[in-house]
């Protein structure tokens, strides 16, 4: 209820049809203020069910894993024998393939998406065909990785297979290698976009700077670019090795799924995404089960360790 | 006779559809020092900016007409040799941040790949920085980065990167705009004294600036070149009643 003292004293002295109006213009603010706190109040529960969640996920995997880490203690992870008949669990041929073909589809990605940031971020900024460019270049991330895998089965394994045979290795086709190549098509959009982005934000008058003083182009990006954007660009491959550490769908599909140790990168293996993928339905032992799990519990702390550190970076390089 | 070191001849710039500079006819005479003024967004920048071929930088900027250095026309020239020619300092003091005083110096030729002895390098940083008073405050710091400078000394760092390459002609755009008055004042003490190795031409909406350190002034008024003539007769007698009504402060 509005009383006449809540009112500004410019309304009291005027016309009762005034005074109701700023009456209801109270009420209206009122009831304004309610929507906006009960609003606050979902967002922030909302965020918190987000948070629980994570939590709750970290938390599963931790208690599921416990049997395999009471058992098998910390020398599980560089056991180099995974054989689940005889009851033999080490994750060492699964870090193992994780990192030789996450770092190989690394090395193979990063000159096309800085070559692709580049462009777009300095050479061509706009434009149809930059523009046509950009959102290939950010369809590859949304294309399902089932397809990447049934491409890769279809059309890279076998022209990975004649190029083995040409070199004189094992004609296996699929393998290490070949999941590499299909992890470093899937991972240049995370660089690429990042890295254009962080192009994008240096400062013109640096760079005019060097033009004034007539350098070309390339000694510009060379010599101001490059070096303005350098941790933004590394952030942008930690992102994508992120990607490529935890990718299971096309990799399950072109890597050969064997629990040997790689002899080389164009042998079979299988990675810690891979291997759950492929062996968790048919676990049907407790501590078969809880070692898959923590391969899990495993590569998710290393792939948030890693987003964190890429992360950490990006607000550096953007605060500054 | 004073030779004339740029010529322009219906001279128009333009941003996309916007007209910005508009028939320009200008001489500029050699080792003097000219001041562009007019109202802001009059096309001092854009028109500046295109002597030294930096407008063409913009995408979808665009000119059109003659612009010469020595006679030799700047637009079939390439870009990299007019810039090496003519010098750019800009509004705000733009040292490389992740360079040394001394690497700032010699930025141009590190960035151009011209390879020079030791002493040759020491030699040219010697003489830039004492050409814009700087080397007795920074002689003992070359190797300290140079964004610790003050604004001040930063501009005159950026003055002596342009100067260490020997251009012809330096370009500057509201160079003290950013500074505090008493680095305003060293920035034009040295003026007097680069224009006898150099053609000074520098953009200016302080007309105290423009009076104090000029031989001609040059009016744009809606991107058109209104007047141009010797500073004193500028400020004292000016012939056009736009540039009266400027210099008056009928408008800014
Ligand atoms: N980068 C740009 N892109 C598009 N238009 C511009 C750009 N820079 C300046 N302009 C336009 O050109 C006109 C002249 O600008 P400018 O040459 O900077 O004027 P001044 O230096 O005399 O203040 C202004 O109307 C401005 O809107
Ligand atoms: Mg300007």
């Amino acid at each position: 209820m509005v009383t006449r003292s809540d009112l500004p004293l410019r309304v009291i002295n005027s016309t009762p049809e005034a005074i109701l109006k700023a009456k209801k213009r109270a009420r209206r603010s009122f009831r304004q203020i309610r929507t906006e706190n009960v609003f606050k109040r979902t967002l922030s529960i909302m965020g918190l069910v987000i948070i629980i969640l994570v939590l709750g996920i970290l938390l599963t995997l931790v208690v599921q894993s416990l049997p395999s880490i009471k058992a098998l203690g910390l020398k599980y992870l560089w056991s180099k024998v995974w054989d689940p008949v005889q009851d033999i669990y080490g994750a060492w041929p699964f870090l193992l393939g994780t990192l030789l073909s996450s770092f190989l589809a690394l090395i193979i990605s990063i000159p096309f998406s800085i070559a692709v940031a580049i462009f777009l971020g300095e050479y061509h900024p706009k434009g149809w065909l930059p523009n046509f460019l950009k959102n290939t270049v950010e369809l590859i991330a949304a294309v399902p990785s089932v397809i990447y895998g049934f491409w890769g089965l279809a059309v890279l394994v076998p022209i990975v297979r004649s190029f083995e045979s040409s070199i004189g290795v094992e004609p296996v086709g699929v393998g290490i290698f070949s999941s590499s190549l299909i992890l470093a098509v899937m991972i240049i959009p995370y660089a690429a976009s990042l890295g254009r982005s962080m192009i994008h934000l240096v400062p013109s008058h640096l760079k005019e700077a060097a033009y004034g003083l007539g350098a070309t182009r390339w000694e510009v990006i060379r010599s101001v670019v490059l070096p303005y954007t350098k941790s933004g660009l590394f952030a942008g491959i930690l992102l994508s090795l992120g990607r490529a550490l935890g990718e299971t769908m096309a990799v399950t599909m072109v890597i050969g799924n064997t629990s040997l140790i790689p002899k080389s990168i164009f042998a079979p293996g299988n990675t810690m995404a891979s291997v759950i993928a492929n062996e968790f339905t048919e676990a049907d032992k407790p501590v078969y089960l809880s070692a898959l799990i923590e391969l899990g519990l495993v590569l998710f702390l290393v792939t948030v360790v890693i987003n964190l550190i890429g992360k950490k970076i990006i607000d550096r390089f953007t605060n500054e | 006779m004073e030779s004339t070191v740029i010529k322009s001849r219906n001279f128009n710039a333009s941003f996309g559809s916007n007209h910005v500079v508009k028939n320009v006819n200008i001489d500029i005479p050699r080792n003097h020092v000219i001041a562009v003024m007019g109202p802001s967004g009059c096309g001092k920048t854009t028109y500046l900016r295109c002597i030294n071929r930096m407008h063409e930088l913009i995408p979808g900027a665009s000119s059109s007409g003659e612009m010469k250095l020595n006679d030799e026309d700047v637009y079939q020239m390439h870009p990299i040799f007019v810039r090496l020619k003519i010098g750019m300092v800009f509004q705000r003091p733009n040292p490389f941040p992740n360079l040394s005083i001394y690497d700032n110096v010699i930025a141009g030729y590190k960035l151009n790949g011209i390879k020079l002895p030791k002493a040759e390098r020491d030699r040219i940083v010697e003489h830039s920085l004492t050409r814009v008073a700087l080397w007795n405050e920074v002689k003992d710091s070359l190797n300290k980065k140079g964004s610790f400078l003050s604004g001040g000394q930063q501009q005159r760092l950026c003055i002596a990167r342009a100067v260490a390459m020997e251009p012809e002609v330096l370009l500057f755009d509201e160079p003290t705009s950013a500074l505090d008055p008493i680095s305003t004042s060293t920035v034009e003490e040295l003026f007097h004294e680069l224009k006898v190795n150099y053609t000074l031409i520098i953009v200016t909406h302080n007309m105290q600036q423009a009076a104090r350190v000029s031989d001609k002034t040059a009016f744009f008024f809606m991107g058109e070149l209104v007047e141009y003539d010797d500073t004193k007769i500028m400020f004292t007698n000016p012939k056009d009643n736009r540039t009266q009504n400027y210099i008056t402060g009928r408008f800014s």
